[in-house]
Parts: C-alpha cells; sequence; structure tokens
C-alpha cells in the first residue's frame, strides 16, 4: 500500500497562494524522500518542481520542510518522517516561494556576504608555502567549515521569522570560521560587526538551527563561541552583549532562589538597549513585528523550560569573562 | 543581448578558479546551472594530489611518473609533466586563499595514500577535499564579486561559434524561462562530466555532459570519450561513492569467501592499485560468482581502523552509509560495486585549455576548456584518484591566464543575435511545441539500463552492438518525448529533458569509440580484446559529428616525451 504524500503546489506567476496536493506513492525498500519526490515527478506529474543535484547529502541544494522541520530530502529516509501512512512536504521557511518546493535563495546569499565570508591574510606576510596551523587550531574552524549553504537552518530559524535584518545562523557559523581561522588579520573588525544590531547577539538560543543542520555547522554552537570570543576580546560595550547580559540578570539567581529561572522578556530589551529614549524608540519595530505574529512577550514572566542548561551556559559566559579580564 | 569579455560556463572547481585568475582584468560573466557551492566539485572526497613532500619523501618527477603509467600510457606527458610541476604552486595558493586543509603534527597540509600514488601525496581535508577546495573558491568569488557577473541557475543551450570562433553563448534563464544571449570576446567551457548516463553512478543529476555536447553540436570534435572511469567503491544499489580514501587508511576489500581477493591481481599494491585493476577485479570476483553470497557485490571491511580513526578521517563515508543503507561500518562492513564516477574524455584543448580540433592542434579561436569537460589529456585512459580536483584546479588557473592573454587582445566579433536566438529557441521549441507520447523516465531508465549493463566495466563486441541499436532507437523515441510542464518559471522538467538529449547522444560517441578501439587500456576493458594493443591503438580518439548526428572517429597521437610504455604491474 502507498503512503500519501502532501506536496506544497505553487507559481508566483498564477497562484495567489499555496496549496498541498495528494500523491500516493508506493515507497521502495530503502528509498530517501528525494527517491520518492523523483517517482512524484517522473511518474504522475512532471510538472513539480524541486531543486536536487548530488543525491548524497553535499551541495545542499534539496532542503525542504518535512512535516513542519527542514531536512535534506536526499537525506532523509522516506519511510522515517511517514507518519500513520502521511507525510507533508514543503518549501523552506522564511525566504520567498518561487515555485512548489523552490524557494528564492537571494536573502539567504545576500545574508553570507554581509560577513565578509573570505579570509583577509596579513599581506605584510610573506610565505613561499603552504601557512602552517596546528592541527588543534585547524579543529577550532573545522565544524563550521562543513556547512553545505543547505539553508535549513535559515528556514527554521525563529529570529529570522520576525527580523529578516537577522544574519542569521549560516551566515553567523560562516563568521565563526574565520575569527578563529588562525591565519585571519581581521579578527577584531569581525567581532565589532558581528556585535552590532542584528548580529550574534540576537539569536535567542532556541536551537533550531543546530537540530536542523544536517552536518557539523550546528551554527547555535558556533555562535555561543563567537560570544564567547568577543566577550574574550573585550566586546561588552555594545546593544547585543548588553542584551545577553540583562538575560543573564532576568533569569538570575546563580546563587538564591531570586530570579527563579522567570524570564522577563519586557525587562530584557531595555536593558539591552540602555535606558535612552531613542534606544528604545530602536525596539518598537521589532516589537511591533513581534505583536503582529503573535510572538508579542508575555507580561507576566514565564519560566524558561531548560532552566539548568541555560544556566549551565551562563555560569559558562561568566567564567569565560573572568577569564578573559585576567 | 549581454555584452562581457569572457563568458565562463560551469563554477565547479575549474569554472571559479579561471573567473578568479581574470577577475579585475576583464569583465568575466559565469554562468552555472546551479548556485556555485552546489557544483559537483563539492562531492570530491578523497584529496587532491600534489609533491609537496610534506609527510614523506616525494618529487615532482615521481608524481609524473606515476601519473602517466596510471593513465595506461595513453596520457599526453607534456601535459602531465606541466600539471605535476604547476601542483605544490597551485595547492599552496588555495591554502592561501584559505582553505582549510587537514594538517599534519607540524602544522602542514596533511598528506596520504591513494592508488597508483607511490607516495603518500593527497593533500586533504577529512573527506570532504573537494566542499573545502569549492567553498575556498565560492568565498573568493564573493570577494571578487564587483568583478565577476554571475548568471546562476542558467542553463547553457548553444555556443555561437562563427567563421571557426567562438563569440558567445545562449542560455535560459531557469527562473523565469527566458532565453539571453551573452556576447563575449572569449568563452570557457567548465562544465563538468558525464557520468550520469549509468545506471550504478557516483555522479551528482547536474553530470550529463552538457558543455561537452554543446561544444560538440557546434562542430568542435570530442575526445576519448569511451574511457570512462568505474570506481571500485560505489554504495550497492546507490553508487554513492565511498572515498578511495578508505582504502588509503588500510581498508581492504573481501570477496564472498571472505578473501582479500586483490592479491590476485595486483600483488604488491593490493587495493591500492590504480582504479581500473581494481574495479575489473572486482567485477570478475562477482561474475564468477564470488561476490557476497553471490550476489552482485563485495564488502569494503573498515572496522579494524577503529572508531577513532573512523570517526576523524572519514566521517562523512561513516554517514552516508548510514543514511543510505543503514550500516553503520564501525561494527559492519560496507557492500560495495563498481560505480560510473569520473569522465577521462572531453572537449579536445592543449596544454593552455585553448581547444583544438585535429591531430594538428588547430585552434579554435577564443574558446577554451577546463576541468572534467576537457580532456587535455593529463589522464589519459585511466585517471588516478586525487589527479581530478588537481586537474581542475591547475588547468583552471592556466584556463584563467591564458583566456586573459587572449581576451586583452581581442575583441567582440560580430554576431547575429536573432538568429542565435532562434536556434536557442528552437532547441526548446522542439521539446515544448510537439504534443509528445514518450515518456522522458522510460527513456532515461532504459538508457541508463543498457550503458550500465553493456558499456559498463566490461565490454564485448555483442555487447556494444547491442547497446548501439538500442540508444538509436531511444534516440528516435525521444523526438517523440513529452514534456508536460509549459510553463515559464523553473521548469525542471524541460532542463531534464535536455540533459537526457545530451546524455543520448554522448553516450552513442561512447560506444562508438568503444567498439572502434579494439584493446584493452585503462578505462576500457574489452573482454574479446583483453590485452592494450600499442601497435594499433596507442593514440587518442577524436569524434567528429557529421550529418544529422552520426559519429565518424578521427585518431590524434600521445604526446610522448619522456617515458617509453612497457606493461603495467602494480
Ligand atoms: C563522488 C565524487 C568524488 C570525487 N572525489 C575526488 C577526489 O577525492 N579527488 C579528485 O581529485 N577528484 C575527485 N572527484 C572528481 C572531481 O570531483 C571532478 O572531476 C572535478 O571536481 C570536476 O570539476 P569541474 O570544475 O570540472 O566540474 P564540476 O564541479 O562538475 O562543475 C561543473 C559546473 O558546470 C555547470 N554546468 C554544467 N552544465 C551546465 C549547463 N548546461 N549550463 C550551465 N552550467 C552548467 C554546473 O553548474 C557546475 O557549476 C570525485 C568525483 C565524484 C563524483
Ligand atoms: S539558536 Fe539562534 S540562530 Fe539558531 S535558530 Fe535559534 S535564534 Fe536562530
Ligand atoms: S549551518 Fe547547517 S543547516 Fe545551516 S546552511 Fe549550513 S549546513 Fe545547512
Ligand atoms: S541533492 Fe545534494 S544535498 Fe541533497
Amino acid at each position: 500500500m502507498g503512503a500519501k504524500f502532501f506536496v506544497s503546489r505553487y507559481n508566483s506567476e498564477v497562484d495567489a497562494k499555496a496549496h498541498l496536493q495528494e500523491f500516493t506513492v508506493v515507497v521502495p525498500k530503502g528509498a530517501t524522500l528525494l527517491d520518492c519526490l523523483n517517482i512524484i515527478k517522473w511518474e504522475q506529474d512532471g510538472t513539480f518542481s524541486f531543486r536536487m543535484s548530488c543525491r548524497s547529502a553535499i551541495c545542499g541544494s534539496c532542503a525542504v520542510r518535512v512535516n513542519g522541520h527542514a531536512r535534506l530530502a536526499c537525506k532523509t529516509q522516506a519511510a522515517d518522517v511517514i507518519v500513520d501512512g502521511e507525510v507533508t512536504i514543503e518549501p523552506l521557511g522564511n525566504l520567498p516561494v518561487i515555485r512548489d518546493l523552490i524557494v528564492d535563495l537571494e536573502p539567504f546569499w545576500e545574508s553570507l556576504e554581509r560577513v565578509k565570508p573570505w579570509l583577509v591574510p596579513d599581506e605584510t606576510k610573506k610565505f613561499d608555502r603552504e601557512r602552517l596551523q596546528s592541527h588543534h587550531d585547524q579543529l577550532k574552524i573545522d565544524a563550521a567549515s562543513t556547512c553545505i549553504m543547505c539553508g535549513s537552518c535559515y528556514s527554521d530559524c525563529n529570529v529570522l521569522n520576525v527580523d529578516k535584518m537577522f544574519l542569521g545562523p549560516a551566515s553567523l557559523a560562516k563568521a565563526q570560521r574565520f575569527v578563529f581561522d588562525t591565519r585571519d588579520s581581521e579578527k577584531e573588525a569581525r567581532l565589532d560587526f558581528l556585535s552590532q544590531v542584528n548580529g550574534m547577539w540576537d539569536c535567542t538560543h532556541c536551537a533550531e538551527c543546530s537540530t536542523r543542520c544536517p552536518t557539523e555547522a550546528k551554527p547555535l554552537e558556533r555562535i555561543i563561541e563567537l560570544r564567547q570570543e568577543a566577550v574574550n576580546s573585550g566586546f561588552t560595550n555594545n546593544n547585543g552583549a548588553r542584551h545577553v547580559l540583562g538575560f543573564r540578570e532576568s533569569i538570575g539567581g546563580f546563587k538564591g532562589k531570586g530570579g527563579g529561572g522567570m524570564l522577563n522578556e519586557n525587562y530584557l530589551p531595555l536593558r539591552s538597549v540602555g535606558l535612552s529614549l531613542g534606544g528604545m524608540l530602536s525596539l518598537l519595530p521589532v516589537g511591533i513585528r513581534m505583536i503582529m505574529r503573535g510572538k508579542n512577550p508575555p507580561m507576566i514572566p514565564h519560566i524558561i523550560d531548560k532552566i539548568g542548561e541555560v544556566r549551565k551556559m551562563f555560569r559558562r559566559f561568566d567564567e569565560y569573562r573572568k577569564e578573559g579580564e585576567k | 543581448m549581454r555584452k562581457h569579455d569572457v563568458v565562463i560556463v560551469g563554477s565547479g572547481l575549474a569554472g571559479l578558479r579561471a573567473a578568479i585568475e581574470m577577475a579585475g582584468r576583464v569583465d568575466v560573466a559565469v554562468v552555472t546551472k546551479v548556485y556555485p557551492s552546489r557544483s559537483h566539485s563539492g562531492a570530491a572526497q578523497g584529496g587532491v594530489a600534489a609533491a609537496m613532500a610534506n609527510s614523506s619523501e616525494d618529487s615532482v618527477e615521481s608524481h609524473f611518473f606515476d601519473t602517466v603509467k596510471g593513465s595506461d600510457y595513453l596520457g599526453d606527458q607534456d601535459a602531465i609533466e606541466m600539471m605535476t610541476k604547476d601542483a605544490p604552486v597551485t595547492i599552496t595558493e588555495l591554502e592561501k586563499m584559505g582553505c582549510v586543509f587537514s594538517r599534519d603534527e607540524q602544522g602542514r597540509i596533511a598528506q596520504r595514500e591513494f592508488g597508483g600514488h607511490s607516495h603518500p601525496r593527497a593533500c586533504y581535508a577529512a573527506d570532504r577535499t573537494g566542499h573545502a577546495l569549492l567553498h575556498t573558491l565560492f568565498e573568493q568569488s564573493m570577494k571578487y564579486k564587483k568583478n565577476i557577473t554571475f548568471y546562476s541557475e542558467f542553463y547553457l543551450l548553444t555556443l555561437i561559434m562563427e567563421e571557426g570562433t567562438a563569440r558567445g553563448i545562449t542560455m535560459m534563464n531557469i527562473k523565469n524561462g527566458d532565453v539571453e544571449v551573452i556576447h563575449a570576446k572569449t568563452v570557457l567551457f567548465a562544465t563538468g562530466g558525464y557520468g550520469r548516463a549509468f545506471k550504478i553512478t557516483s555522479n551528482a543529476f547536474a553530470c550529463t555532459g552538457d558543455g561537452i555536447m554543446t561544444a560538440y553540436r557546434a562542430g568542435v570534435p570530442v575526445e576519448d570519450m569511451e574511457f570512462v572511469q568505474f570506481h571500485p567503491t560505489g554504495l550497492y544499489g546507490q553508487g554513492i561513492l565511498m572515498s578511495e580514501a578508505c582504502r588509503g587508511e588500510g581498508g581492504y576489500l573481501l570477496n564472498g569467501k571472505g578473501e582479500r581477493f586483490m592479491e590476485k591481481y595486483a600483488k604488491s599494491k593490493m587495493e591500492l592499485a590504480p582504479r581500473d585493476i581494481v574495479s575489473r577485479a572486482e567485477q570478475t570476483e562477482i561474475n564468477e560468482g564470488r561476490g557476497i553470497d553471490g550476489k552482485d557485490f563485495i564488502n569494503l571491511e573498515l572496522r579494524h581502523l577503529g572508531r577513532e580513526k573512523i570517526l576523524e578521517r572519514l566521517p562523512q563515508i561513516r554517514q552516508l552509509a548510514i543514511d543510505f543503507l543503514g550500516v553503520d561500518c564501525i561494527d559492519h562492513p560496507i557492500p560495495i560495486q563498481p560505480t560510473a564516477h569520473y569522465s577521462m574524455g572531453g572537449i579536445p584543448v592543449d596544454v593552455d585549455c585553448h581547444v583544438i580540433t585535429d591531430a594538428e592542434k588547430t585552434k579554435v579561436p577564443g574558446f577554451y576548456a577546463a576541468g572534467e569537460c576537457a580532456c587535455v589529456s593529463v589522464h589519459g585512459a585511466n585517471r588516478l584518484g586525487t589527479n581530478s580536483l588537481l586537474d581542475a584546479s591547475v588547468f583552471g588557473r592556466r584556463a584563467g591566464k591564458a583566456a586573459l592573454e587572449f581576451t586583452l587582445k581581442a575583441k567582440h566579433e560580430k554576431i547575429s543575435e536573432a538568429d542565435e536566438m532562434r536556434k536557442a529557441k528552437k532547441r526548446l521549441d522542439d521539446l515544448l511545441v510537439t504534443p509528445g507520447t514518450e515518456s522522458a523516465n522510460d527513456i532515461r531508465t532504459e538508457l541508463k539500463e543498457t550503458m550500465s549493463t553493456h558499456v559498463g566495466v566490461y565490454r564485448t563486441e555483442e555487447g556494444l552492438r547491442f547497446a548501439q541499436g538500442k540508444l538509436k532507437a531511444l534516440r528516435h523515441r525521444f523526438k517523440n518525448v513529452r514534456v508536460t510542464d509549459k510553463g515559464k518559471l523553473f521548469n525542471t522538467e524541460i532542463i531534464e529533458a535536455l540533459e537526457l538529449s545530451n546524455m543520448l547522444e554522448y553516450s552513442e560517441v561512447i560506444v562508438a569509440g568503444a567498439m572502434a578501439r579494439k584493446e584493452s587500456r585503462g578505462g576500457h576493458a574489452r573482454v574479446d580484446y583483453p590485452k592494450r594493443d600499442d601497435v594499433n591503438f596507442l593514440r587518442h580518439t577524436l569524434a567528429h559529428r557529421i550529418g544529422d548526428g552520426a559519429v565518424r572517429l578521427k585518431y590524434k597521437p600521445v604526446s610522448i616525451t619522456k617515458y617509453q610504455p612497457e606493461e603495467r604491474k602494480y
């Protein structure tokens, strides 16, 4: 018996909005989701469109949302995502759709270009052979360098959902790769740029990006490394860093029960822009957007789910800061 | 009509490397059917060869000789010498651009063993070397954004040739279906290989020989197309590559009786003999009933390497086998079979990547080619592992330099935009306007089945004859192919049909070359002519297109500067 595939259909030339179309596919044993999409295209409806190339999880073309979450179609066994005989496949989120499962990737590439994603070597030093880099130093940039630019993280990032100006997880992971590259000469300038509004401090650690990432790039981990490095290097006097310090005070109580895991999101933005009128006004657009998306901060502070985890992170953050001061 | 000094088609290693070489000096356009970072170069795993001598003694001379021998003496020695000499500086440059290479204890670029190379000379980035190189060049291309115009997701339709010179291309904007002309002083093709015509293949969907066939249809001959490399370790049933690095790191091959059968075929090099030899050995074991459980696969054994080494050196390989077959190589052997992998043949070029058309090396002014779509020929009848990333990098760079020099002196020669648009649109209309009854999918499936069965690791007169007949019939059926999508926006169905037409046409060229070559050499193994025949076939095939698609074969001598052909033993 076949499984029901609900796939998103849309043609920006003619359709006002997308709709789900049902196809029945007899899934061959061991078939990937990409195999199934091809069965639909090649045997049932030639007009069904999606991207693919390598079919071995390295080119990043085939990322789509499966049952609501981004993943690579070619890396996913169909059987693993068919629930009660059904699966829903939609285009990536946070990007305009061109047709069916194909999104316009320009905003994604543009965000990448903003982080100046190329090595800036120290031109005064000349080498006639390759430059040396210890195995240990190379490992610091290894994870970020596995990114295949599939856009899965971009699709599912909660901040991008409300603020399209946010650099986004993939770009930040890419930035980590240069900040930590011993061969790069612009670490400070990079950290400074990344510390601005829309940069690394705007991430809310929801961890969607790392959960969806099909490689070892795992953006949230890279973002945390960037933040630690920024604090170590003294980049604390900026909106982004103040934001995180406010956050820290808000969840408070490493010792006593005081803050007890209460996150006061209303208080957060104030801390992060300082108490100037201009600063508060600068928050308005974000706040309005959040309210429009039903994401307005709740008036009553809520208990953070994984308070233990978050505390651990901030404790580390504090330790790093102390080390940095030494 | 758009106008640029140079148009490069292809944004893999070769295309991007060439673009970067020219950026800022002339106005460069790069046309690519997938976004640059999605080019097939990114799939390369094991490494890139250069006699850096980082981890042991090595020399350019040794790399030169290994490559000549690996090519089964069909490689052009002037070109091989050039490539191996350029190798260390090319790799050093890529490192300076920021490529994230794996490092040894001294902090130098780490190097590992690879089949057919007599020293550890494969520079690598874990098991994703191509990815590391491609993304480095992609990063650099963003740095030169002002100097390079990218046409990403544009599909090459035709090469504009007038009075024997290349003057531009036509292309389709995949995003909106528009057909456009690029008028250029210089055209450079870097469109990759043609491994997609086989059922079991390591190649991406995009590897459909588009550039090679576009040149061929414009009147340029194609060289040595019958030489297709079958890689010994493709994931069973899929063909997805398990890098040779698995064997470089110490993995070995076992048949159904649990024997390391390579002992019988290449006693000294064992599993690290060149690919043609290992693939033939595997196929022989399988054909003689010694596959695992008598089936058509054998086992790649990695368990003895231990968890730690596998996780550090071969993480991607492990993940692929888990994702696609549910096999974790830390605990189980990986079932594998030979898989179509690399295209030795392509557009004939000289050592500066200038396209040539005959034994006298007559040039096509303004037309260059580099990377897997070109045939220099540095790989001859069999490419050594890690030599093709090198080929793409070295010759991408050389092509950039040569094309730059040419362009600086050239001007835009006249073209007729209307004529060119008409020709390009005709290619599309032939597919769109006809009602069509034949399923493209059926044609493609039968094509791949035919090529894998009859034009695979082993070939016979009888099988090739059958394939020839079958291909002719498929070509005929294709004239009546059904394209249901008549829309303009991201019409992937029409792209696939165009790619299929290329696959059908080059498959016929492969078969023609293979039938005429009555010998066994490198990737071309004839059961009925099991020996290499230097008297009659130490020469390159040049296939010309005549009339409405018939193939006429001519030949071109091999450049032998230093090493006389001898028997190949490993
Ligand atoms: C799985 C795998 C592993 C490999 N591992 C290794 C290895 O370890 N070491 C090694 O040396 N080699 C390896 N190779 C071979 C090597 O990767 C390739 O030979 C090399 O990368 C080719 O580079 P290229 O730039 O010529 O072409 P590609 O990277 O294939 O790029 C082709 C470009 O042309 C464009 N293009 C094609 N057709 C059109 C069209 N119609 N219109 C517009 N644009 C078009 C594509 O968009 C793409 O940008 C491997 C190959 C495979 C398949
Ligand atoms: S952890 Fe940060 S970057 Fe990642 S998805 Fe969540 S908000 Fe976006
Ligand atoms: S970080 Fe991960 S999810 Fe994001 S683009 Fe890179 S590989 Fe994809
Ligand atoms: S097709 Fe390349 S990542 Fe899936």
